[in-house]
């Protein structure tokens, strides 16, 4: 019963949360209504039983992408009324399109009649005496560990390319010179003067 | 109870939401990188709905990396953005025309 009620709670806040995001006036509260629809996400997946997925869902994508578009939101100087120009004139089609794509992928699974789905051979069953973490790390670094690893640089490749792209080399700036602080010794830099009264530093 | 088939539907709601906030959304390219995220998200609410009800762990792994793909196309597609203002001013998608494609 209350599994009922958990997922009924959770498919509608995600479905409502994502409306709001490609509705609302204010891209700042378009990525917050995205936050929301990624923690009960986060918590449909708690739901199957795939705890892992769920805390990198909140990790991964709460703490860092809808964190970094946050930042790009507010960076950018942008007229958004500007951007909204041409939504009602786009919204029939968009919805004409929508609404009939719906009706397929529901009908599709609607017809799909699911029987016990017998697979002749599963590539990872689920081994009850494991914990979600545990299982999926026994698959992640052996038989998956190529991809894993091919993961690894899909991530090492968008990060030098983000810094690539965004980084630039400022000219009329003073950067600090560290190599040069060093060598700077006291007998270069300071001068003991015995200054005679009324007279003018000499500089 | 829930079945397999209450997920499925939940996470379709979510993919057409994302193609709707794409074709509504037409001129604001943070917009568009959000329901990009809205349908990779369906995308991996039905990976790991089928891996729970078929009991294999496989479809938990796959939804592991579209997450990871995921996060690097917000970044680059973040980073692209930021140049683009920076140059131009503006980030609507109709005055994207340099590459005159």
């Amino acid at each position: 019963m209350i599994h009922v009620v958990a997922f009924y709670l959770f498919a509608t806040i995600v479905v409502c949360s994502g409306a709001l995001t490609i509705l609302s006036r204010n891209p700042v509260h378009s990525v917050l209504w995205l936050i929301l629809a990624f923690f009960n996400a986060a918590g449909l997946m708690i739901l199957l039983g795939a705890e892992f997925i769920a805390m990198l869902l909140v990790i991964v994508y709460v703490g860092a992408v809808a964190v970094l578009f946050l930042f790009v939101v507010m960076m950018l100087d942008i007229d958004f009324a500007e951007l909204r120009a041409g939504f009602v004139s786009y919204l029939p089609f968009g919805l004409l399109v929508a609404l009939v794509l719906l009706a397929e992928i529901v009908l599709g699974i609607g017809l799909w009649s699911v029987g016990p789905i017998e697979l002749a051979q599963r590539a990872g069953p689920v081994n009850p005496e494991l914990s979600n973490i545990q299982a999926i790390g026994a698959l992640l670094y052996t038989r998956y560990i190529f991809l894993f690893e091919a993961a690894g640089i899909v991530l090492l490749v968008a990060m030098i390319g983000a810094i690539v792209l965004t980084h630039r080399a400022r000219g009329g700036v003073r950067p600090q010179n560290i190599a040069r602080q060093n060598q700077r010794r006291p007998q270069d830099a300071v001068r003991n003067v015995n200054q005679p009264v009324g007279q003018g530093v000499e500089l | 109870m829930i079945g397999l088939q209450h997920y499925l539907v939940v996470s379709a709601i979510l993919f057409v939401m994302g193609v709707l906030g794409i074709f509504i959304n037409r001129k604001n390219v943070i917009i568009i990188l959000m329901a990009i995220e809205l349908i990779l998200l369906s995308v991996n609410i039905n990976l790991v709905a089928f891996s729970a009800f078929l009991g294999d762990l496989v479809g938990q792994v796959f939804s592991m990396f579209v997450l990871t793909v995921a996060a690097g196309e917000a970044a680059i597609g973040l980073a692209i953005l930021v140049i683009y203002f920076r140059g131009r001013g503006t980030i609507a998608v109709d005055d994207i025309n340099q590459m005159k494609g």
